[in-house]
């Protein structure tokens, strides 16, 4: 038996009945990726011995009588922009190199509440500026589905890692796709929650008023049971909202007659692979036949919202990229005599050149003369594109789209053009504009042995329909979601 | 909107302190104009009376108790400083 193949649910009930131990499941993990990681390079930093020794303290724990809850002894992986107290938080960047973070994020708190083992720090693109894991400073995360394609990103490890068994269940975080797309390409599930439902604190900040946390998993069920545990307000967060946090494993079910589905036509984007379109179809063809409606639907101004999207993106990342200047963390050129030329060679060396691409445009957007033009703008167009949302779900109750245009591209075909590689997250984009709950599910292969991802999104703190009609398709499409690795 | 030049771009880098080579210039400023040339799509949607974003949830000046907390210790935040001295950050020379 696979133990890193099977979910946290189904691990937890052998923990319960001692037929397995948290060292067997976490030694299968680690096997796993001593044999498959060197090809599929999820991983920037492994702890064996320390996630060794958690999982005996969890074995302990289990045998004394103690709980177990979903995650107790089960290894999570943890994207590396996620702080880890005492564990190297790379960010996927040469300046954080050897940033050594001095405290826990509140997620990785709210984890070891439950006695998860950490198996190790998930490869990224850098800052979480990317769509295909190529921005990395540690090499490109490849597909475990097809390794001359990209797994998408910038979550491309986090994705990777629990598509090819490297670890159970993963954290990534999502400010304009980042744990979508990633999904969709590798053939998993991933969920970004309603912006404010998981605290911010200890992830390094990309596009603060976008970003946000979510679960990667192998079903539905585990993605629930690992949004019970991150999902919570957090003082030290002030944009978490204060709200009461639901059971999301309730919303398990798989009843989804009289839902009303909406399907915006702005989102089946032009270009889109025949393949992706027919696969999201005959899904949607699923859920008429459980009962529920389906209609094709306007939301006119989604149109902008990859040209907001690189507006405020940026702005905000040249914002909160300016403390990283050599002086109190990470990477510092030595060569300067003047404290400025050391921010700057520090910078240029320390920075790729994605996030230095961003930081320009977000600077020049925010600059004197161009705030209102561009910045400003941006902002009042954003509005619009949430007025549009609300309208929407005034009447359907979710919206069904397919999370990328394409299945997973060639390593190298996206990176000359940065803009061609932006066009990948125009699917995703309009959800963290909108701070909406959404979770990109497999609706299976293409021709070439590729997966591909359908996306629903729900209204604000809607997730109970966002997790039903995921749980339910899950259920009709019954995808295999097991690389041939 | 404005192209921008080769020149404009020198002086974006330098209020965001970054560093570029004739030639990164050179790669960079097409690039930008790109991109820039595709969000300023934008300016000919009507925003008249529409108010900007902040907050997605309506949420306004959250505060909290100003209450007395465990500090970080100072040798800890002094832990992942390239450079230290006199239990302080320490800089090349202020120009």
């Amino acid at each position: 038996m696979e133990l890193n193949y099977l979910t946290a649910h189904e691990l937890r009930k052998k923990l319960g009945s001692r037929e397995v131990s948290s060292t067997d499941i976490t030694q299968s993990v680690f096997d796993r990726i001593k044999r498959k990681d060197k090809d599929i390079n999820s991983y920037i930093r492994t702890e064996e011995e320390s996630a060794l020794e958690s999982a005996g303290k969890a074995d302990c724990h289990i045998a004394e009588g103690g709980s177990i809850e979903d995650f107790t002894g089960i290894p999570v992986g943890i994207k590396d922009n996620i702080c880890t107290r005492g564990i190297t938080t790379t960010c996927a960047s040469r300046i954080l190199e050897s940033y050594v973070p001095i405290y826990d994020a509140t997620v990785i708190k709210r984890l070891k509440k439950n006695n998860f083992i950490l198996p190790g720090k998930l490869n990224m693109d850098e800052f979480a500026m990317g769509s295909s894991n190529e921005n990395s400073h540690f090499g490109p995360v490849k597909n475990p589905w097809d390794k001359s394609r990209v797994p998408g990103g910038s979550s491309g490890g986090p994705a990777a890692s629990v598509a090819a068994g490297e670890a159970i269940c993963s954290l990534g975080s999502d400010t304009g796709g980042s744990i979508r797309q990633p999904a969709a390409l590798c053939g998993v599930i991933g969920f970004k929650p309603t912006y404010g439902m998981v605290s911010r604190y200890g992830l390094i900040a990309f596009a603060s008023s976008l970003d946000q946390i979510g679960p990667f998993s192998r079903d539905m069920e585990d993605c629930a049971a690992l949004l019970n545990v991150v999902c919570g307000h957090d003082p030290c967060d002030s944009t978490s909202i204060d709200a009461g946090i639901p059971d999301y494993k309730s919303f398990l079910t798989d009843d989804i007659k009289g839902l009303k589905i909406g399907v915006p036509r702005e989102l089946m984007v032009e270009g889109i692979d025949p393949e992706v379109k027919s696969s999201v179809e005959a899904a949607l063809k699923m859920a008429e036949d459980m009962g529920a409606s389906v209609e094709e639907i306007s939301i006119p101004n989604l149109e902008y919202a990859l040209n907001v999207y690189y507006i405020i993106a940026p702005s905000e990342a040249s914002s909160n990229l300016s403390r990283f200047d050599g002086v109190r963390y990470g990477f510092r050129d030595r060569s300067a005599k003047t404290l400025r030329k050391m921010y700057r060679l520090t910078r240029a060396q320390g920075f790729g050149e994605e996030v230095k691409r961003r930081i320009m445009i977000g600077t020049y957007c925010l600059s004197a003369g161009y705030y209102d033009a561009y910045y400003e703008k941006a902002l009042k167009v954003r509005t619009l594109i949430i007025d549009d949302f609300n309208k929407a779900f005034s009447k359907y109750d979710v919206l069904i789209s397919p999370t990328s245009p394409t299945t997973a591209f060639k390593l190298g075909e996206r990176t000359e053009d940065p803009l061609t590689m932006y066009l990948s997250d125009i699917c995703t984009i309009p959800a963290n504009l909108a701070g909406l709950p959404a979770v990109s599910i497999p609706s299976g292969l293409s021709s070439e042995g590729l997966p591909i991802g359908l996306q629903i999104i729900g209204n604000t703190l809607r997730e109970d329909n966002v997790i039903k009609t995921a749980y339910s398709l899950e259920k009709a499409i019954g995808f295999e979601t097991r690389p041939k690795i | 909107m404005k192209r921008i030049r080769s020149s404009d771009v020198r002086h974006v880098a330098k209020l965001a302190e970054l560093d570029f080579s004739d030639e990164e210039v050179e790669k960079i400023t097409p690039q930008l104009n790109r991109i820039l040339d595709h969000v300023a799509r934008i300016s000919t949607v009507d925003t008249e009376g529409i108010a900007s974003t902040s907050h997605v949830m309506d949420i306004n000046n959250v505060s909290r108790e100003d209450e007395i907390r465990e500090p970080v210790p100072q040798e800890e935040a002094l832990k992942n400083a390239p450079e230290e001295a006199e239990d302080g950050f320490s800089v090349p020379k202020i120009d």
